[in-house]
């Protein structure tokens, strides 16, 4: 879902910019205070592994494929905060060094991604009492979240209109999103049998 | 082991060995794009970038390419959020 620069205008492109940073500096002082030392390699581990899994794109059918986002996985095991903290540098990342996403499209990839997508599962989750069926629910939603938030920014980017957009967006990504429900589920089973103290490593609240 | 790094070396694993294999197909938005018609938009790309499209320059066989670029993307992620939380951190250590 990474928006390429022709595909934003400099409004947009600035807009997003502007709410992503602001943000962003919000959740650097969500976390500051209640970061442990112990929790850094963890963090690290997190964002090589939601690089890493950005990158299989998973076919699912007529021509196309998705790949996860990862956002709504780390949101469940350090918060929402940490969780943009670590979405936004793996996109920066991907951006800067592998051309993925425009980098005038970075703050909207960020918010849409490494914000909206964090924090929005992240509430339903809570939301829906913190159950297996949260989990999946909640990264599923995650995506749908994102890919209207891009119709949104391409349609304002005067790119394509909304009606036409935006259907075809959900549409794709309602599939993309089980994925995305599957493999959060699957990947946080793992992740907290390996290390199950990081069922209680939230970062700075909710 | 210490767990963060059997989780590390799972993202190393996923980011080297899987990354050849994954779909080439078009994501979502780009199918979006095609359908609709705006992927006219996409213009000249421009080449600034150390490693454009995951594909290590330099590197003939694209497999590879693809491999070497996952495991440094992997690492470099790692690298910056782990600074990133420690500098971070150290900044805001309330003195002993």
């Amino acid at each position: 879902m990474h928006i390429p620069d022709s595909f934003v205008s400099p409004v947009v492109s600035i807009a997003t910019t502007v709410i992503s940073v602001g943000t962003i500096k919000i959740a650097l002082n969500k976390t500051k205070e209640a970061l442990e030392e112990k929790q850094v390699p963890y963090l690290g581990a997190m964002a090589a592994f939601i690089f890493a899994a950005q990158m299989i794109n998973f076919y699912i059918f007529g021509g196309t494929s998705g790949h996860l986002i990862g956002a709504v996985l780390a949101s469940i095991i350090f918060g929402p905060w940490a969780s943009m903290i670590i979405m936004t540098a793996v996109l920066t990342i991907q951006c800067i060094v592998f051309q993925d996403g425009g980098i005038t499209a970075l703050g909207a990839n960020v918010l849409n991604m490494g914000i909206l997508a964090p924090l929005i599962g992240y509430k339903v989750y809570q939301i829906m009492k913190k159950t297996k069926t949260a989990i999946f629910v909640a990264a599923w939603l995650s995506v749908l979240v994102s890919s209207i938030a891009v119709s949104l920014e391409l349609s304002l980017s005067g790119i394509i209109n909304l009606d036409i957009v935006l259907p075809a967006m959900l549409f794709w990504h309602i599939f993309i999103g089980i994925g995305e429900g599957l493999i959060t589920v699957a990947a946080l089973n793992y992740i907290f049998m390996v290390k199950p103290s990081l069922k209680t490593s939230e970062i700075g609240g909710g | 082991m210490k767990k963060w790094l059997v989780i590390l070396f799972c993202a190393l694993f996923i980011g080297g060995l899987i990354s050849p294999f994954a779909s080439s197909s078009p994501d979502g938005l780009e199918k979006v794009a095609e359908q609709t018609g705006f992927l006219v938009h996409t213009g000249e790309a421009k080449s600034l970038s150390l490693i454009p499209d995951y594909n290590l320059p330099g590197v003939k066989n694209t497999s590879l390419a693809t491999a070497f670029a996952g495991m440094i993307g992997t690492l470099i992620s790692f690298g910056i959020v782990y600074l990133i939380f420690r500098l971070w951190l150290k900044g805001n250590m309330k003195e002993a």
